[in-house]
């Protein structure tokens, strides 16, 4: 295509500013990388620094050690993995029946599901139900109440909708029960929207401290992103990382230090999903916007 | 007639039974997703009554006192009222006005990146904040805002004196929208791009030859594209307009700003369940919720108005 001076010299701009975007993206993520591995004295008084002397791995020791990271690492794993194999597995029983063509009740039962988009009964109705149910405290309440999205089951609805409905009829006719249709010829071609719903819902626990600040008083339960609101925002110094015949200078870099190295840690499970996954991510959004 | 539909709906009612039981695995499958709906969203919706309530634990919500409006007018008539409104208001107000173009232009400009493998990686590094959690965004905003962090440090060869940014009620809505855009707006510019890519090249070419400009182009081709997108994305952010995220507000608040960062959604949390007044803070967050659907109704209806009757229903 052949353009013109000006669009030549628009397009020139739009290079730049595009550069300049992903740059304003990329420098905060790798500040907070190469701060991670610096010596936090350095750090305080330099800055970043790209002389290897000035290099240390301490900031990842030091969390290493950290009971309470650490326990907050799987404690993250655990809730994440339950959150996306619940959600996964409710979602998508409950899409395909609504996807199978002449199923009686898809209107009502869709209305059903619709109703809780707009309206909700608010922070502390919810409350009081996980509450009362005695789930306070337990995994249940991380698990439960956000396990059903009527997102999700719009999502596997579409993709099931989209599966050639002949395989179904041929299989019905040769006396296929709607059981061993769903495992033996949907399930195995819904591998991809499996997988979307299941990778939703294990970052958007994963990233999440709110379920987990108001059902979980138990401290020793907490996932890593309330340990990480401890030490990143609240600058509480866990218990127990630092000897108490340290000055406090010596408390305040260290608490420095593991600030990046903890950031990282958390983010590890996702920077190495990331690009391998990026595609599921976004057929995922292409095949909701469908609807 | 009459007696051939009296006998259509009796051989309807009695087949809808048949046709459940023999197809009752399908309901079953339903069944885990109605229970869990029905305890957690629907229960809930009915629990809202204690916002009428004066809410006793020991006789439950079902049987405590009715109170009628009593706590909404106490909430609507209390001092912290006009500001925690106007906060709220605001912060959604200004997200939304500034950051629902920003998706868009990117997706533009990235639509004019014609190598397949830049636009990629352009892209990837665009996304990339998406996944990053709501504490960790505030722990970066507080490390890199912070009197002796970078961007201070970048300030100084400018000024005297750092600049405390979180505790600066001033600066609470600018740091908010700002790293909200810095997160979001890459992947929100998905839908758009993939849109803008479903463009008939030869549209384009057809244009150039008669002469349009690259502007004239993006302005008569690519933007009519995202136009519809644009409508219901817009109707379902302004629909959500009160309903602004608690957790990202929640975490930037300091003990400094928070004339400015008290949001509904945080003072709902507050005095409900810091301070234990159920029913309140229940009252405060079904007034929030009231406004949300008014307020989606309202927007819906301008944009078809201006959208030539395309709304979102």
């Amino acid at each position: 295509m052949n353009y013109s001076k000006k669009d030549r010299f628009l397009l020139m701009i739009n290079k730049y500013v595009l550069i300049i975007a992903t740059l304003i993206i990329l420098l905060p993520l790798l500040y907070v990388l190469l701060a991670s591995f610096l010596e936090p004295n350095v750090l305080l008084s330099k800055g970043i620094s790209f002389n290897p002397d000035d290099w240390s791995v301490q900031g990842y020791v030091k969390i290493l050690q950290n009971e309470a990271i650490i326990r907050g690492f799987f404690y993250s794993i655990l809730y994440s993995v339950g959150f996306a194999l619940v959600t996964v597995i409710v979602s998508i029983l409950a899409a395909y029946p609504l996807s199978v063509e002449g199923f009686r009740g898809t209107k009502v039962i869709m209305i059903f599901f619709l109703i809780t988009m707009f309206f909700s009964g608010g922070l502390i109705p919810t409350y009081l139900v996980v509450k009362d149910l005695g789930m306070l405290n337990s995994i249940w309440a991380i698990i439960l109440p956000g396990a059903i999205s009527v997102w999700n089951i719009i999502l596997a609805r579409t993709y099931f909708k989209a599966i050639p409905k002949e395989l179904q009829e041929a299989a019905k006719i040769d006396g296929a029960s709607d059981l061993l249709i769903f495992f033996k010829i949907i399930l195995p071609l819904s591998k991809p929207i499996i997988f979307v719903l299941a990778l939703y819902a294990f970052v958007g626990q994963w990233n999440s401290y709110f379920d987990a600040m108001i059902y979980l008083e138990d401290a020793k339960l907490h996932p890593l992103q309330l340990v990480l609101r401890s030490i990143l925002i609240q600058n509480e110094v866990q218990p127990g990382m630092i000897g108490d015949q340290l000055a406090m200078a010596e408390l305040k870099k260290m608490s420095e230090m593991i600030k990046y190295s903890s950031i990282i840690l958390s983010s590890l499970p996702l920077i190495i999903m990331y690009p391998f996954f990026q595609k599921y991510f976004e057929k995922g959004v292409m095949v909701g916007s469908i609807k | 007639m009459t007696t051939d539909s009296k006998t259509n709906v009796f051989h309807k009612k009695k087949s809808l039974f048949q046709y459940m039981k023999q197809n009752y695995m399908l309901y079953l499958f339903l069944a885990p997703a109605i229970i869990l709906t029905i305890i957690f969203k629907y229960i809930p919706m009915y629990g809202s009554i204690i916002a009428f309530k004066d809410f006793s634990p020991m006789k439950g919500i079902w049987a405590s006192d009715w109170v009628g409006l009593e706590h909404f007018t106490k909430f609507l008539t209390s001092p912290n009222f006009g500001d925690i409104f106007m906060n709220t208001l605001k912060l959604s107000v200004y997200g939304l006005v500034l950051g629902f173009p920003v998706p868009i232009i990117l997706a533009l400009m990235l639509n004019q990146v014609k190598r397949a493998s830049i636009k990629k990686n352009i892209q990837l590094i665009l996304y990339a904040p998406n996944f990053i959690s709501v504490v960790v965004i505030t722990g970066m905003l507080f490390i890199f805002l912070s009197p002796t962090g970078p961007i201070n440090t970048i300030l100084s060869f400018f000024m005297d004196n750092p600049i405390s940014f979180m505790s600066d009620p001033d600066a609470f809505v600018s740091i908010y929208i700002l790293s909200g855009i810095w997160q979001g707006a890459g992947w929100a510019s998905i839908i758009y791009v993939a849109a803008l890519s479903n463009v008939d090249p030869q549209l384009h070419d057809a244009a150039t030859i008669d002469g349009a400009s690259l502007l004239q182009r993006v302005k008569h081709i690519d933007l009519p594209t995202l136009k519809p997108m644009m409508a219901v994305l817009f109707i379902l952010s302004a629909g959500g307009i009160m309903g602004i995220g608690f957790e990202k507000a929640y975490l930037m608040q300091t003990a400094m700003n928070i004339p400015t960062s008290e949001i509904i959604a945080t003072y709902v949390y507050k005095v409900g369940l810091q301070a234990g007044d159920y029913a309140y803070s229940s009252a405060v967050g079904l007034f929030n919720s009231i406004i949300n659907v008014i307020l989606l109704v309202f927007v819906n209806y301008v944009v078809k108005k201006l959208n030539e009757g395309e709304g979102l229903y």
